[in-house]
């Protein structure tokens, strides 16, 4: 039983970690996407990927102040932004789609690759470049923190402090959007473009806006991975985080300012409980090792998220905050 | 050859026909009754002129020529020169197929024509986008209408405002910015919602209103934003008849209020009723213009409908005798139900006959 109660602790010290951060910045910036304007983008870690590198090579490799780096990280997800929105938001949906899932396998697969090394230090990436960052923490980041049976180090606690303002600050931006004429607008287009230019809105315009913006917050939350985990490292922006933000997001409910937040903390709330809860349990014999083992455990803890999310789409398809008619209305 | 078309092509060859007037009184609370009498400037301009295709208008808020756009080897629409006069309700007829919407689609930036000018007001739209040709003051309602479903109804209406300071992305942020014009487009928008009666459902989400309720709203929107030429293309279909007859009294209003009004309508008793001029295309092309009791006897408006070729044993006259005969029957047989307005309208001519 205390073995649960650990696990259980676990998983809340995950629901409020950096990672949850990471999935949430990544959600959010989906839902402006995809939640709010329509916009199908498949790669979103491309953007975090961006956003965690321009700080590790401003800092470790240019030398630049920590600052800069994140301020390089932003142009370079405006720049991406720009580059797929330009050709394809004039066409039909499903060509960002097929763009953006392209970009972000073919960048990652870029900065691994030996002819980058040099740059991005390959398949190694690069590290040591957050230590400005921690060191401005206002207690002694080597330091340990009990909270709440959770252990944190100083700099753990730092970037979540940091990592939630953010997650705050851009809810917020999303917030005010949407409820401002603007976001109407982009409401509108996600529903119908051709009418909303027939209005004299220029779509194209609203579409670049919401993909930068989406893409610039999507950026953050690759920092913030990037900074939490003190490295950089290609593979660690597997597309794969794309569709497990879109599942938070789609868990939380889209088009709702907390959908993506909320979605974020108990996705990795469910994966870090399932994980040690399993092993806990394989551990005691309550579940025999003939069915199944613990190395199973890092992959039986996703079908569980897969099987949730059915049971979600069945049974609460909006999510835990949509609203049911509105969903519901997409079905006529 | 559509059978549709051409049942209403028949009906339009006969000169009776029932006023609007007798239309409304037999329709309590529908239409209008007792409104002072609307002011027909443009028919009156439009009186004199020849039935020629391509005739010069008095005062043409849209002038259409040499336009031609093709789809591989179809030529969809080929308009040779066109005028719309100002001020008046133009109707845009022709079969299916004829490049109605086409043109439709070219005059409003949505589609790009091979060759070909055309300017509305002496500035030309040639290159233009869509939202360019609406913040000139042309706006366009779509076939398959166009409501936006997780909207709400007033959410809907305050999208067609123009010049909005709260839609670009940093004014957005600053509330105060654009609160006090979000409170004067809310007034005008219910005003507007009041006068479709669309004011109760101001709150609820577009989607679940009915097919003729979003037509309405999707008329209101376009007039949020102040047009000078309404283009509605087929604004009438899939609406039930007591709908029919308040959509058509939102048209002539918008004639009253000196906006000029293109549609495209296939029922050929709302085209009588209402327009002012009217155009027919079949092919591509513009196969004949005038008023609208010019067009139904137009030889080339009947073929076009029928086929030049059609060796029909009926004659017109045969052939009402036969639909009057049909008519009657099914009026018996459903046992004078409650007086569906427009269906009967068919039956109360062919009594006056």
């Amino acid at each position: 039983m205390s073995e649960l109660l650990d696990a259980f602790a676990i998983a809340g010290k995950a629901f409020f970690g950096f990672q949850a951060i990471f999935f949430a910045l990544l959600a959010i910036g989906i839902n402006v996407h995809f939640g709010y304007t329509g916009l199908l983008n498949f790669g979103q870690i491309a953007f975090a990927m961006l956003g965690g590198f321009g700080i590790a090579i401003s800092v470790s490799m240019w030398g630049l102040p920590f600052w800069v780096g994140v301020i390089v990280g932003v142009a370079a997800a405006v720049v991406l932004a720009l580059l797929l929105g330009l050709p394809t938001l004039r066409l039909r949906a499903d060509y960002l789609s097929i763009v953006t899932i392209a970009a972000a396998e073919g960048l990652r697969l870029l900065f691994r690759s030996v002819s980058a090394t040099p740059v991005t230090g390959g398949t190694r990436g690069l590290s040591a470049f957050n230590a400005d960052f921690i060191n401005l923490a206002p207690w002694d980041p080597a330091g340990r923190h009990q909270i709440l049976g959770t252990s944190w180090s100083g700099g753990e606690l730092w970037v979540a402090l940091i990592g939630w303002l953010l997650v705050t600050v851009f809810s917020l931006l999303v917030w005010q959007l949407m409820r401002s004429p603007w976001g109407r607008v982009v409401k509108a287009i996600r529903e119908d473009e051709d009418a909303v230019r027939a209005l004299g809105k220029n779509v194209y315009a609203y579409k670049m806006q919401a993909l930068v913006l989406g893409g610039v917050i999507g950026a953050f939350g690759g920092m913030v991975y990037a900074v939490a985990t003190g490295s950089a490292i290609p593979d660690q922006y597997q597309n794969a985080n794309t569709f497990l933000a879109y599942a938070a997001l789609i868990l939380g409910g889209a088009a709702r300012v907390l959908g993506p937040v909320i979605g974020s903390m108990l996705l990795l709330f469910i994966l870090q409980f399932a994980d040690t809860g399993l092993r806990a349990l394989i551990d005691n014999g309550v579940i025999p090792e003939a069915l199944l083992s613990s190395t199973d455990v890092a992959q039986i803890r996703f079908v569980l998220v897969g099987l949730g999310l059915m049971l979600l789409l069945v049974f609460r398809p909006q999510g835990i905050f949509g609203d049911r008619r509105e969903v519901m209305l997409d079905a006529r | 050859m559509p059978a549709d078309p051409s049942a209403h092509g028949a009906h339009a060859a006969r000169p009776e026909e029932l006023s609007t007037a007798q239309v409304a009184a037999a329709l309590p609370g529908t239409a209008p009754t007792g409104r002072p009498a609307p002011q027909r400037l443009a028919q009156a301009a439009l009186k004199d002129l020849p039935w020629e295709v391509g005739v010069a208008k008095p005062d043409p808020a849209i002038v259409v020529d040499g336009v031609t756009r093709v789809f591989g080897g179809l030529t969809a629409v080929s308009v040779d020169h066109l005028e719309i006069q100002r001020g008046g309700i133009t109707g845009l007829i022709g079969p299916n197929g004829a490049g109605k919407t086409t043109l439709f689609n070219l005059m409003t930036g949505f589609d790009q024509p091979n060759t070909g000018t055309w300017s509305f007001d002496g500035k030309d739209l040639g290159k233009l986008a869509p939202h360019q040709v609406a913040r000139l003051g042309v706006v366009r309602t779509f076939q398959l209408t166009k409501a936006l479903s997780r909207l709400t109804v007033l959410q809907n209406m305050l999208l067609g405002a123009q010049g909005q300071r709260g839609e670009s992305f940093l004014r957005a942020l600053v509330p105060g910015g654009w609160r006090a014009q979000e409170k004067e487009n809310t007034e005008k928008a219910m005003d507007l919602l009041r006068r479709f009666k669309l004011d109760a459902k101001k709150d609820d989400f577009a989607g679940i209103l009915s097919g003729g309720q979003r037509k309405l709203l999707e008329m209101a929107r376009a007039l949020m934003s102040d047009p000078k030429v309404v283009m509605l293309d087929e604004p009438m279909a899939g609406v039930n008849p007591a709908l029919t007859q308040s959509l058509l009294g939102h048209v002539k209003d918008l004639r009253e209020e000196g906006m000029t009004v293109i549609f495209v309508e296939h029922d050929m008793d709302v085209v009588r009723d209402i327009s002012d001029w009217v155009v027919v295309m079949a092919a591509g092309k513009v196969i004949a213009e005038g008023p609208p009791e010019s067009v139904s006897q137009n030889q080339a408006v009947v073929d076009a409908y029928l086929g030049a070729h059609h060796d029909a044993p009926l004659t017109v006259e045969e052939e009402d005798q036969v639909l009057a005969e049909v008519e009657a029957e099914i009026a018996r047989e459903e046992q004078g139900p409650p007086r569906v307005p427009h269906a009967n309208r068919s039956d109360e001519k062919d009594g006056l006959v």
